[in-house]
């Protein structure tokens, strides 16, 4: 399994009712199932993923996730996902707050804007990064946000929202074996992936 | 909803089948008020109920269709039944895991009940002094037969269009009785634009003087007005793309227009032969009882007073709801309001719509899409459905 999904994986309880925001073909759902035996519900926009998910045997609608949060009754959820989505939202914090409307804590990871390599493209070469972590170049990216992880952070406490636990990885998350950050996240480490809790 | 549209089955067949007929002495009222008895309801299974009693799946058959949705009477068939690219071994309602049932609407003509049944009052056939009947009316019919045939918990109720109706009205009338429900291309309720075209093709029926009250069985058939009804229904299966890619502006059998009303253009003369060929398999009076009953339906204010999201309070399946994106008769919005209900009531949902050009028809043409959605949520019920018993042990 992809290593930043064990991560998340690791942080949820067994039989927890989750969703999963953007959750594709539903891979995470499906490890989830499988391994912590959830109750699982999946969002995705794009027709053959959902296709795809449907056929696997998952529970996942096909829609926009800004729409589809919004019919959800109040704690709903025991863990809301948005994995590897957030630096493709429009309204972050419209959002964030509706996942912890429905979902008791939720669950966002994302790639570190300010990684060494991102910035060492931009200070030395002067030019938008392009790496392995954010493949696309300014014209054809489906990223309409740049995250740090110290700026992400910050974002959490102007919610009062409290960051319950969070991990810092270094290589790229579709690798199965990982490395956790715990020196200078914002420069070393790739991706973010953080648990919220409920506003305080 | 053109249940015959010539589809090449791929794959195995259920082979030959037979059209039986259940029989309720006793009759029930229906409700309008009027007492029904006795009647007959259509039906065919397929595969085998297995010992539990749980791998049961109700096929519901769309406004015109009948109880045979798979395989063969005869040898001599041109055609299988109207589904036959959908159920069957190893296709995606599989007659090896699941035991399918499938019986033709009360106040149809091909077996059930209907108007062309002799009313035992009069010894004559019903024409328009049958009841009008409703969505509810039928699938009550239809949970008599499942009552018969031993089942008591259906794994799942799956149609498309009126059919899709039924699915809806199964769910919430009976929510012990249905363990999951796929309503395709349907709604909770007609559009005024649907009901608009239904009563197009209804004044075409009962303006062909041959109509004459609903009473005609002893005399000719209003065939043109019900071929001119088909007409108007056909359109709304279709698609504005559809219709370019099949028709265009092509002439039929001609280099020049004719300067006369004969067919010119290839969409004329396929009208022309969609209406004709229905008339030989299909009775006026039925068809104006069952587009009124698809008028009638409205999930809303019969189970929810008012409010869909009442509706699903009472329902407890596991839904698939699929739509497909050229569907202007059904459009997508009607699935999402279902869908919308559905999730504020915390119930199991999932939903897809599918990329199609072919209109309302879509549910009916092959497609890859639909058959792995139906094939891995029907897999997954039977998981859920066997785990759910063995807990209750």
């Amino acid at each position: 399994m992809r290593f930043d999904l064990q991560v998340i994986a690791s942080w949820v309880d067994p039989g927890a009712r989750v969703l999963d925001l953007g959750c594709s073909s539903g891979t995470l759902l499906a490890v989830l199932r499988e391994e912590k035996n959830i109750i699982g519900t999946g969002i995705d926009a794009d027709e053959s993923k959902v296709g795809q998910a449907i056929a696997k045997g998952l529970s996942v609608i096909h829609g926009d996730i800004y729409e589809e949060v919004r019919d959800y009754p109040d704690s709903m959820f025991d863990y809301v996902i948005l994995s590897q989505t957030l630096q493709q939202v429009m309204d972050p914090s419209m959002l964030i707050r509706e996942m912890l409307r429905i979902g008791r804590r939720c669950i966002v990871s994302f790639p570190n804007f300010s990684y060494w390599k991102h910035r060492i493209q931009f200070l030395v070469r002067g030019r938008a990064p392009v790496s392995r972590e954010l493949p696309y170049e300014w014209h054809n990216t489906p990223n309409i946000r740049v995250i740090p992880i110290a700026d992400f952070k910050r974002f959490c406490r102007e919610l009062n929202v409290p960051v319950l636990k969070e991990v810092a990885i270094g290589n790229h998350h579709h690798e199965e074996r990982g490395k956790i950050v715990s020196f200078m996240p914002n420069l070393l480490a790739s991706y973010g992936i953080f648990l919220l809790g409920q506003p305080e | 909803m053109s249940e015959y549209v010539s589809n090449v089955s791929s794959g195995a067949s259920v082979g030959k089948v037979e059209k039986k007929i259940f029989t309720i002495e006793a009759g029930f009222e229906v409700a309008c008020g009027r007492r029904l008895a006795p009647i007959d309801i259509a039906y065919e299974t397929y595969g085998e109920l297995n010992s539990e009693k749980n791998n049961a799946v109700l096929v519901l058959h769309a406004l015109t269709g009948d109880s045979h949705c798979a395989g063969y009477y005869s040898g001599e068939d041109a055609k299988p039944g109207w589904w036959d690219i959908m159920i069957g071994p190893r296709k995606p309602i599989d007659t090896e895991k699941y035991f399918v049932i499938c019986s033709n609407v009360l106040g149809g003509c091909m077996g059930s009940t209907g108007p062309t049944s002799e009313d035992s009052e009069t010894g004559k056939a019903y024409g328009t002094n049958f009841p009008v009947l409703t969505i509810g009316d039928m699938v009550r019919a239809q949970r008599r037969l499942v009552d018969f045939l031993g089942v008591d918990r259906l794994l799942c109720a799956i149609g498309g269009s009126v059919g899709g109706m039924q699915v809806l009205e199964w769910s919430v009338r009976y929510p012990d009785r249905v363990f999951s429900a796929v309503p395709l291309a349907t709604t909770a309720k007609h559009s005024a634009q649907a009901i608009a075209f239904n009563e197009v093709a209804r004044q075409a029926i009962m303006a062909d003087p041959n109509w004459n009250g609903g009473d005609y069985y002893d005399g000719r058939r209003p065939a043109q007005g019900l071929s001119v009804a088909r007409m108007v229904g056909h359109i709304t299966y279709l698609s504005d793309e559809s219709m370019r890619h099949k028709f265009d502006r092509r002439l039929q059998d001609r280099c020049d227009l004719s300067f006369n009303f004969e067919a010119d253009f290839q969409v004329e003369s396929y009208l022309r032969y969609q209406g004709n060929k229905f008339v030989e398999r299909f009775d006026a009076n039925s068809f104006l009882y069952l587009t009124k009953a698809a008028d009638y339906f409205n999930l809303e204010n019969s189970w929810g007073d008012g409010s869909l999201m009442a509706v699903f309070s009472r329902a407890k399946a596991r839904y698939l709801v699929v739509s497909f994106t050229s569907d202007w008769l059904y459009p997508t919005y009607q699935s999402k309001q279902m869908v919308q209900a559905m999730k504020k009531n915390g119930l199991d949902v999932s939903f897809c719509e599918i990329e199609a050009p072919w209109g309302h028809d879509a549910f009916l043409l092959p497609n890859e899409r639909l058959d792995r959605l139906m094939g891995g949520f029907l897999d997954r019920m039977q998981a859920e459905y066997a785990e759910e018993a063995g807990n209750a042990l």
